[in-house]
């Protein structure tokens, strides 16, 4: 009979020895910077400990980071359909930026566009970085051009772009003079900044610089918003609309998620901005806040609760009675059908644990989906996030500001001339905040996370699995470079970058969704047959002779 | 086979002083082979009796994979094979990657196999290293002797300096070194008793007093080396001297860079300040 290995539990081992013990095979100096960055949270009671995020990663620590350009390309440009994204670069940067992320669009009708499902590089060679390749993207501009016409095409610049100096700005401006369409730049070389997050940041100056603003009115609707930092990975977007729609509330744009360059070029005409990841697309927010005087707010569609109490704070803002019913009606249609999963999957997944460590508000926002079925956070950090996003907006002004952050351009915004229009009165909106309201507010990560639990800033993947060695989590959440290394040691991981094969996760039929994924994961007989029989109990035994 | 690099500061004279030496040579009967690593691809005119028309980076941009030796190899002056790397025009590009493309190249397309029977070859690189396509010549052991131009101006010994650290880097990984200095004289005061000074500090030895001559300017307007324009000349035999003096080179060292205070002392008391 096969032997099933019984589920090892967890030692229980005081949080500040864990971090002795993650920090105990470094070498001095290392172990001095990696102590900034791992924090055990004592957020309830006690002040917010600070945290170090955005700093540089130790050279030789293999990081679960990305780079400048993928950032930029890759997460927030990548999901918008009709712009022909064009990488300036050799083919690997192009390829393995190309839909990773299982960015789902949806082309209305037949004439739409969708150029999600055609990879484009100017595949620079060896020739291209001896003579430089200002010639070659040209020739790629008009190419794509030629075949699409589309309505705009963008160039995003890899490592070797700006180590021989292509100039991608110059070349953009030429053809969009030449060509009529508008064509923009990225100097988004993936070395720049300390991780993904510098790409966010030149992604959304460059958007806003070059796209927001630039058409008039399309949509109309009584309560109009945009989704900011909402991807549509895996067909969360999709929930999202499908929610809002049944709210009455009209999406005029969603940075990026199933997004169109129209959308981008309309979205000044919103009346409000909800900010989904607030670490990638809060720099779009604020400047459309000081240029076209629209407000924002954060808020969350990653877990049941977290979606009714976000859809209340539109309701609240646009403080109407009308929508304010609507409002309330969706959710009391859709709550009993997420409660009945709720209540089943909990019933098996009560007390297990989980760690998150991914993007710059994925591993805040799933937490409210693990505390949903009953599952404790026991610890969770970002990739790329920087201090606000861990301790809240309050800390801003006390962030350094580093070389590296500095080599990032910081847009100077004033108000539009033309279609500056204040949504609210200061009256409304001193109103507002007294009843409880709060614009502009994240109040990051730490204060949402239990007590004692572990908040780890750019976990590395030694500390990952020193991590589960020690408090065998009964789920990890990370991505594709941890998945199957986490996994040999016997631990489901759950991709949060892309969802491996599933979602939608957001809203109500994503929780659902991510119940029943959860509980087929955590609660699998498949891990306890890591071992085989024969290393758990030899198959025959002996003894020597003389013994 | 012997292979040398020729480094110094931009302007010293390297290219003209590598070729007559390099006519100088051919001239004694030895083959010799010298590849050109400057974009602006010039340091085979004097040989060629003008500028070489098909670089090996162009061509292998223009004819793809199928390139042949032949294409990118031409005869000068005195059997002497001549070749260059060429690049991309200023302010594009990667010049430095150009290099080592290139150097990779004619390893491949077999330009230093026995069969070639070749003496020496010479590369003759442009200005500083500034950066490590511009070092090829010297990494992975393809040039084993350096020579350094240099004249009794500041900034040349500054140069000279300074790609000598570049030496020391390479000499203890692909074993370089140093052959000596080539003082290229610009009439400064004292320049042969400061360069012979700074090349005793660098534990070397200067090679050559390469007298000041407008023979040099002459011959060079007539896309020729001064061997090759007015061989009788006095000059032309200055070159031949070199030339013999580097045939018969046996002092071969990693030299010892200066602290940038040493050199400008040597300065000082070679009267520069003055």
């Amino acid at each position: 009979m096969t032997t099933i290995a019984k589920k090892k539990k967890a030692v229980q081992m005081d949080p500040t020895d864990v971090v002795q013990d993650l920090l105990k095979k470094y070498p001095t100096k290392v172990a001095r910077k990696r102590a900034k960055q791992i924090m055990v949270n004592e957020a309830e009671g006690a002040s917010t400990p600070e945290m170090g995020a955005n700093v540089r990663t130790i050279p030789g620590i293999i990081t679960m980071r990305g780079c400048t350009y993928a950032g930029c390309k890759g997460v927030i440009l990548g999901p918008t359909r009709d712009i022909v994204n064009i990488t300036h670069g050799p083919i690997g940067c192009g390829f393995y930026s190309w839909l990773t992320r299982r960015n789902q669009t949806h082309a209305e009708t037949d004439a739409d566009e969708n150029f999600m499902t055609y990879a484009f590089s100017t595949d620079m060679n060896e020739n291209d970085i001896v003579f430089g390749g200002e010639k070659k993207l040209k020739q790629a501009i008009q190419e794509a051009y030629d075949l699409f016409h589309p309505k705009a095409i963008a160039v995003f610049s890899t490592c070797p772009v700006g180590l021989i100096g292509d100039d991608v700005h110059a070349v953009s401006k030429e053809m969009k003079a030449k060509l009529g369409i508008n064509i923009f730049g990225f100097s988004c070389e993936g070395y720049k900044g300390v991780s993904q997050s510098a790409g966010h940041h030149i992604a959304n100056n460059q958007i806003f610089k070059h796209v927001v603003g630039t058409e008039g009115e399309v949509k109309v609707g009584e309560f109009k918003i945009n989704l900011l930092g909402e991807y549509n990975i895996g067909g969360d977007g999709f929930e999202i609309d499908r929610i809002l729609d049944a709210c009455g509330i009209t999406v005029i744009s969603t940075f990026s998620g199933n997004s169109t360059y129209e959308q981008f070029a309309t979205a000044h005409t919103a009346d409000l901005n909800t900010v989904m990841c607030h670490r990638s697309i809060n720099y779009v927010a604020e400047m459309m806040e000081t240029k076209y005087g629209i407000p924002w707010i954060k808020v969350n569609f990653i877990g049941a609760e977290a979606t009714a109490k976000s859809l209340r704070k539109i309701a609240q803002y646009f403080d109407s009675p009308k929508l304010t019913e609507r409002v309330e009606a969706v959710i009391a249609q859709e709550m009993p059908a997420v409660k009945e999963v709720m209540d089943d999957v909990r019933s098996r997944t009560e007390g297990k644990t989980a760690m998150l460590f991914v993007g710059g508000s994925r591993a805040h926002h799933y937490q409210e989906l693990f505390n949903e079925i009953g599952m404790r956070t026991i610890s969770a950090g970002y990739e790329f996030a920087h201090r606000d996003d861990y301790e809240g907006r309050h800390v801003i002004p006390e962030i350094k500001i580093d070389a590296d952050s500095r080599n990032i351009e910081e847009l100077e915004v004033e108000p539009c001339s033309e279609n500056y229009n204040p949504r609210k009165t200061q009256e409304e909106l001193k109103k507002l905040e007294e009843s409880g309201f709060k614009f502009k507010e994240y109040a990051g990560m730490i204060p949402d996370m239990p007590n004692k639990s572990l908040v780890i800033d750019d976990l590395n993947q030694y500390e990952a699995e020193k991590l589960i060695e020690i408090m065998k989590p009964d789920i990890f959440c990370a991505g594709i470079k941890e998945k199957y290394s986490v996994q040999k040691l016997g631990i489901p991981l759950k991709q949060l970058h892309n969802y491996d094969i599933g979602g939608p996760y957001a809203g109500f039929k994503g929780a659902i969704n991510f119940f029943t994924d959860i509980d087929r994961m955590v609660n699998s007989k498949v891990w306890s047959y890591m071992k085989a029989p024969w290393q758990e109990n030899p198959e025959l035994s002996a003894t020597y002779a003389w013994e | 086979m012997r292979k040398v690099a020729i480094y110094g500061k931009g302007g010293i004279g390297k290219s003209t002083t590598t070729q007559n030496t390099v006519a100088a040579l051919a001239e004694m009967g030895r083959k010799v082979m010298i590849v050109g690593c400057d974009p602006k691809a010039d340091s085979t005119r004097l040989l060629l009796h003008g500028l070489h028309q098909r670089t090996v980076l162009d061509t292998l941009r223009e004819e793809g994979e199928d390139v042949e030796l032949e294409d990118v190899l031409l005869g000068g002056f005195g059997g002497t094979l001549c070749t260059e790397s060429g690049g991309p025009e200023p302010g594009v590009g990667c010049a430095g990657r150009g290099i080592i493309t290139s150097i990779n190249l004619l390893e491949q397309l077999g330009a230093y196999k026995e069969d070639k029977n070749l003496d020496y070859v010479f590369y003759d690189v442009l200005g500083d290293v500034v950066c490590g396509g511009f070092a090829m010549p010297i990494r992975e052991g393809k040039a084993q002797e350096i020579y350094i131009v240099v004249s009794g101006e500041m900034m040349a010994m500054y140069a000279a300096n300074n790609i000598c650290k570049g030496i020391v880097k390479f000499a203890e990984a692909g074993g370089v070194r140093l052959g000596g200095l080539i003082c290229n004289s610009r009439n400064v005061d004292n320049e042969r008793e400061m360069i012979e000074e700074l090349a005793k500090r660098l534990g070397t030895q200067m090679i050559h007093f390469v007298p000041r001559e407008n023979m040099v300017q002459r011959a060079e307007i007539n896309r020729k080396t001064v061997i090759d324009f007015d061989p009788k000349h006095p000059q032309a035999d200055e070159y031949r001297t070199l030339a013999k003096k580097i045939d018969a080179n046996d002092m071969f060292i990693v030299p010892k860079p200066m602290e940038i205070e040493e050199l400008e002392k040597l300065l000082i008391d070679y009267g520069i300040a003055n």
